[in-house]
């Protein structure tokens, strides 16, 4: 844990032990080191070309007219988005996906922010039982919580509700964001909420002035992350949504799939709907993802 | 707590808006932090976790309303000879090994070349993790796009006079290898993701002092890297089991479990039990088997790996 306080710097003093370079590199070296570049970018390229090309495959699909065979998306339409938006109606699923994630994210975020608080900063009776049972969730299966969870959304009138969606979603990743968000506040040190404290603030104040503002990462890639996973939600949609004015994204392209069979240019323009807010949010939270993971998940 | 000096005690540190903890509700505080996610947990997880092995005991069928009515252990007894649960078992056992296997080698070879410092870095991370965040029905979706006989990669290999047009990968043989590589695609950026975390906070020094001292590459990382990220390697895979095991979303709609059931999992078999045929207590006995099954391979699987000198 300590180790991880200072972050992964760029500027690596342990520079300074490495012998000067005065002597003159000699061939073999040069070869050497030539021979690692090859090792490295070789690899990398092959990781890359195996992770870009299915993409570059939907937006082909996507923006290339139907019938066309060429493996650039040329002449450009964009007739297929035309007809998955207005025509399968992915304007109305597109809504719901974002009132639904951005719901998730608020709820479980805000939830997170207490208890991650708590688990941070309160040592008390039944933390180790509360955080062994919030790991135990992780392996509960989702296909496992389907029945209860629907006589339940039942009861409450909630069924064919974005709000059972919302529901289940923030219960499933609220174990992430708690330990993600108090591994975030336990790297704020200690020392400033104190010397807070002494100068007069309450401890709601303190939290709201001094450790709020050094969170922004830390909610900022909680907040996604829960974004994310709710936008990505399918098993749960596909089961507590019934009426299509309801349906998410994801619940869209699965009718896609089954429907059009052979249209595979809407398919991929409705994938394409479905990919940008996640790619666009992933591109900004990439590297607080790494950090945060060192930070809470994988060390507790 | 930051010491006040003997000279200069400021009085307002006694005051009881200096200790906010203090008053009678304080040791509380906590309990009221953590009741809203204690209280939704409990309403809409443990309660339902509870009323799956409640029903495992019932017989519950929709389609058959006049059976309904406490079972004792039939519905485990029915399981024994059920081949359809026998089948989906060991497909799940392959599926989940053949992954996290494969994961394993690829996601540590990746988080350890991203790890070095090279120009374009960056993004070349950006690019490369990205999968990790594309939603199971959107893997398959991409994979339809590039698995269909007649639009699909099968058929510019067949261009350049690789196999035959018309292929399906979808179905026959290449089926499993075919959902494999599917979800390699999103899964290897994810067991890197959780790896490279922990080899960004190995100290460099130890590199350097290990190259003066003439270690070799592979020297330095058995002896360096290996024992550094050991343990987040072990949760890694313990991880990426437990989802794949769960992982419905993928299966479920690129393969429907299909040809002939060859894809089925547990938690896939659990689905179509409970939605399909509205058997649930049957579906409820399959999912507590497969919780059993899950909690002791974790046991299991954390015991054996737990070793002395774990010290971090």
């Amino acid at each position: 844990m300590t180790a991880l306080l200072t972050p992964p710097s760029t500027t690596t003093p342990a520079r300074r032990h490495t012998p000067p370079p005065v002597r003159p590199v000699s061939a073999e070296k040069k070869r050497a080191r030539r021979i690692d570049r090859v090792l490295t970018y070789v690899p990398v390229g092959l990781f890359l070309i195996f992770t870009m090309v299915p993409f570059y495959w939907m937006l082909l699909f996507a923006f290339r007219p139907t019938g066309s065979t060429s493996l650039v998306p040329w002449p450009i339409t964009f007739d297929h988005f035309i007809t998955v938006w207005n025509g399968s109606g992915f304007g109305i699923y597109f809504q719901n996906s974002l009132f639904v994630a951005i719901m998730s994210l608020v709820v479980s975020t805000l939830i997170a922010l207490l208890g991650g608080y708590a688990l941070a900063r309160f040592p008390f009776k039944g933390k180790a039982l509360f955080l062994v049972a919030m790991l135990c969730t992780q392996f509960v299966p989702g296909a496992m919580m389907l029945i209860p969870l629907f006589e339940i959304f039942n009861t409450l009138g909630l069924t064919n509700s974005l709000w059972s969606l919302i529901i289940s979603d923030t219960v499933f990743h609220l174990p992430l964001s708690l330990i993600l968000m108090a591994g975030f506040i336990r790297n704020v040190p200690m020392e400033l909420e104190e010397a807070a404290w002494v100068d007069g603030c309450t401890r709601i104040q303190a939290f709201r002035l001094v450790i709020l503002p050094l969170l922004k990462p830390g909610i900022v890639a909680v907040g996604s992350f829960a974004f994310i996973s709710a936008w990505n939600n399918f098993l749960f949609a596909i089961m507590f949504l019934s009426s299509q004015d309801r349906f998410t994204v994801p619940v869209g392209l699965s009718y896609l799939l089954g429907e059009f069979g052979t249209d595979f240019g809407a398919l991929a323009a409705g994938g394409v709907i479905a990919i940008v807010p996640v790619v666009v949010l992933f591109a900004y939270v990439q590297k607080f993802l790494v950090q945060g993971l060192s930070a809470g998940a994988v060390k507790g | 707590m930051a010491l006040p000096t003997l000279t200069e005690r400021p009085k307002r540190i006694l005051t009881v808006r200096a200790k906010p903890t203090a008053g009678r509700l304080a040791r509380y505080y906590p309990y009221f932090l953590i009741a809203p996610a204690a209280i939704l947990t409990i309403v809409f997880l443990v309660y339902p976790v509870g009323s799956v092995f409640y029903f495992s005991l019932q017989h519950s069928n929709v389609t058959q309303p006049w059976k309904d009515g406490f079972a004792g252990l039939d519905n485990f007894i029915a399981l024994g000879s059920d081949p359809l649960f026998w089948r989906s078992l060991s497909f799940t056992a392959q599926w989940v090994v053949v992954e996290v296997g494969l994961q394993f080698v690829f996601g540590l070879a990746l988080a350890l070349l991203i790890n070095k410092t090279f120009i374009g870095r960056g993004i070349a991370r950006a690019l490369v993790f990205s999968p990790w965040a594309v939603s199971g029905i959107l893997t398959t979706t991409i994979w339809i796009l590039i698995y269909n006989p007649s639009t699909g990669i099968g058929r510019y290999l067949a261009d350049i006079g690789i196999g035959e047009y018309g292929t399906s990968f979808l179905a026959g043989d290449t089926t499993f290898w075919a959902v494999v590589l599917a979800e390699l695609w999103k899964g290897i950026p994810f067991f890197a993701i959780l790896i490279l975390a922990d080899l960004q906070s190995v100290s460099l020094e130890l590199y350097e002092s290990a190259n003066v001292d003439g270690a070799g590459k592979i020297r330095q990382f058995t002896s360096i890297t290996w024992p550094h990220i050991r343990q987040a390697v072990i949760i890694a895979t313990l991880l990426r089991a437990v989802w794949e095991f769960n992982n419905v979303d993928l299966l479920y709609t690129l393969t429907g479990g299909g040809p002939a059931s060859a894809t089925t999992t547990l938690p896939l078999y659990v689905a179509q039990t409970a939605i399909h045929d509205r058997d649930f207590g049957y579906g409820s006995a399959l999912t507590v088997v497969a919780f059993v099954i899950l909690t002791f391979f974790s046991l299991i699987y954390l015991r054996v790996t737990k070793t002395k000198g774990d010290d971090k």
